[in-house]
């Protein structure tokens, strides 16, 4: 039961060959093991999307993922946003739109909204909202982080 | 808020899951498949399963395919899947629509059709959806294969007709007649919340009335079924405000909705007969866009 198994887990480019508990999940991983705590940990029960990160290409809650799942996977968090100093078009948005202010949610937020739009570029505002309305923001009262994404959303596409 | 330990197996066919389930079922052994549902339960330490079979690497569970008249849809196969049409004719676009209400966008990508199946909570949109669409399921265990109707799988909250040790592998949902036309109406309290109360219908005109009607409701009831003094209301009926309403009523009478701490048995009664209205008169106006 409490087995350890060895597995490599592929964040932002970079392989770390961790040994877990089965019940370690991919969040604690990422933060304990991995030592990469950009991703941040609210509910621990996949209501407030902090701990979001991209697996596969999908925007996923890594609180309601096991680590032992994702062995060989391509997991994408908020270090990897920034192209060495130049911040990622979503995280300049951030800070022109006053997005964030304590920056608890921002990471969750940040990679919800990088793999909607990396996926879907010419998402409908309706959508967009809908899909904002995945994680929790207890500071901002969510009108400049739509106001964000959106300018991120509009610069992304001339790329 | 961490999971207890758990024997982690993650079998590659379903000859071996079935295996797996065999000996560990009688030890609290547990599918994994999406988890969207069963790790928020462990977190709270509300399930502590001695064993996981993870699902998501079994060959073949992922597919989703049309099967002569019918959708097959394997185990593993995501809600976002649907976010698309995965059918042509009226079928995709329903379950395109229905599925926009299971959670979250992040939980959709991970969240599976038969995982909401074999969770059963009754607020579950695609529960409801198998039973007012007739679905199959197939389950199987090292017993061998077999077939259930939506209308005998529910058996009340969280509870469904699957054997410890069986495997629900696929469901299947006959393609209905292209010219059916669908309504669905849920309300809840926040984006992404519980269903508080839905309504799925579905009809077919022939001559000018209404033929065929189903009428299901979910999140009322311990589990999701069809209302048969709803569908005795719209059939043979023209469709219109009239007929809709009368079925809107006959579900509400019909139904013996549950109470909780913020909702009374009276509230839920009242919802379903503004939801069933709504989901009735949303199937009228794909009428009216169809030009019929």
């Amino acid at each position: 039961m409490n087995a350890k198994h060895d597995i490599t887990l592929a964040i932002n480019g970079k392989a770390y060959a961790i040994r877990v508990e089965a019940r370690r999940t991919l969040a604690d991983a990422i933060r304990e093991e991995c030592g990469q705590t950009g991703t941040h940990l609210g509910c621990e029960h996949g209501v407030c999307g902090t701990c979001t990160v991209i697996v596969d290409g999908a925007p996923v809650r890594s609180c309601l993922m096991f680590a032992v799942q994702c062995d060989g996977a391509k997991i994408r968090t908020v270090e990897g946003l920034a192209d060495g100093g130049e911040p990622h078009p979503l995280q300049r948005a951030f800070m022109e739109h006053h997005a964030l202010q304590c920056g608890f949610c921002t990471p969750g937020f940040l990679m919800l909204a990088v793999a909607v739009l990396e996926r879907e570029p010419d998402i409908g505002d309706e959508d967009l909202l809908d899909i904002l309305s995945s994680n929790l923001c207890r500071c901002t009262g969510y009108a400049n982080i739509v106001k964000a994404v959106r300018a991120a959303a509009a610069e992304m596409r001339q790329c | 808020m961490k999971p207890a330990a758990f024997s982690y197996h993650a079998p590659e066919t379903i000859a071996e899951a079935v295996a797996i389930l065999a000996e560990v079922a009688p030890e609290d052994g547990r599918v994994l498949a999406g988890g969207q549902s069963l790790v928020p339960t462990m977190a709270f330490r509300l399930a502590r399963p001695a064993h996981l079979v993870d699902i998501n690497g079994v060959e073949g569970l992922d597919r989703l395919l049309l099967d002569g008249d019918e959708l097959s849809i394997g185990a593993c196969v995501r809600h976002a899947a649907f976010h698309r049409p995965v059918v042509e004719g009226c079928l995709g676009p329903l379950l395109s629509f229905v599925a926009r209400h299971i959670g979250h966008y992040p939980i959709r990508q991970r969240g599976t059709f038969c995982g909401s199946l074999a969770q059963a909570d009754p607020a579950s949109e695609w529960c409801l959806a198998a039973v007012t669409l007739d679905a199959t399921m197939t389950a199987m265990s090292v017993r061998g294969s077999r077939q259930i109707r939506a209308r005998d799988f529910f058996e009340g909250i969280m509870t469904t007709a699957l054997a410890d040790d069986e495997l629900l592998t696929e469901a299947r949902l006959a393609i209905p007649p292209s010219d059916t036309r669908f309504g669905f109406s849920e309300f809840n309290r926040v984006a992404g919340g519980f269903a508080v109360a839905m309504v799925l219908a579905a009809f077919r005109l022939e001559d000018g009335v209404i033929t065929e009607p189903r009428l299901g409701v979910g999140g009322v009831e311990e589990r999701p079924r069809r209302i048969a003094e709803a569908e005795a209301a719209l059939e043979g009926r023209a469709p219109g405000a009239e007929a809709f309403r009368a079925a809107a009523d006959a579900a509400a009478g019909a139904v013996d909705p549950m109470e909780d701490i913020n909702t009374s048995a009276g509230y839920r009664r009242d919802l379903v007969a503004t939801l069933a209205f709504r989901a009735l008169e949303q199937a009228g106006r794909a009428l009216e866009q169809a030009g019929a």
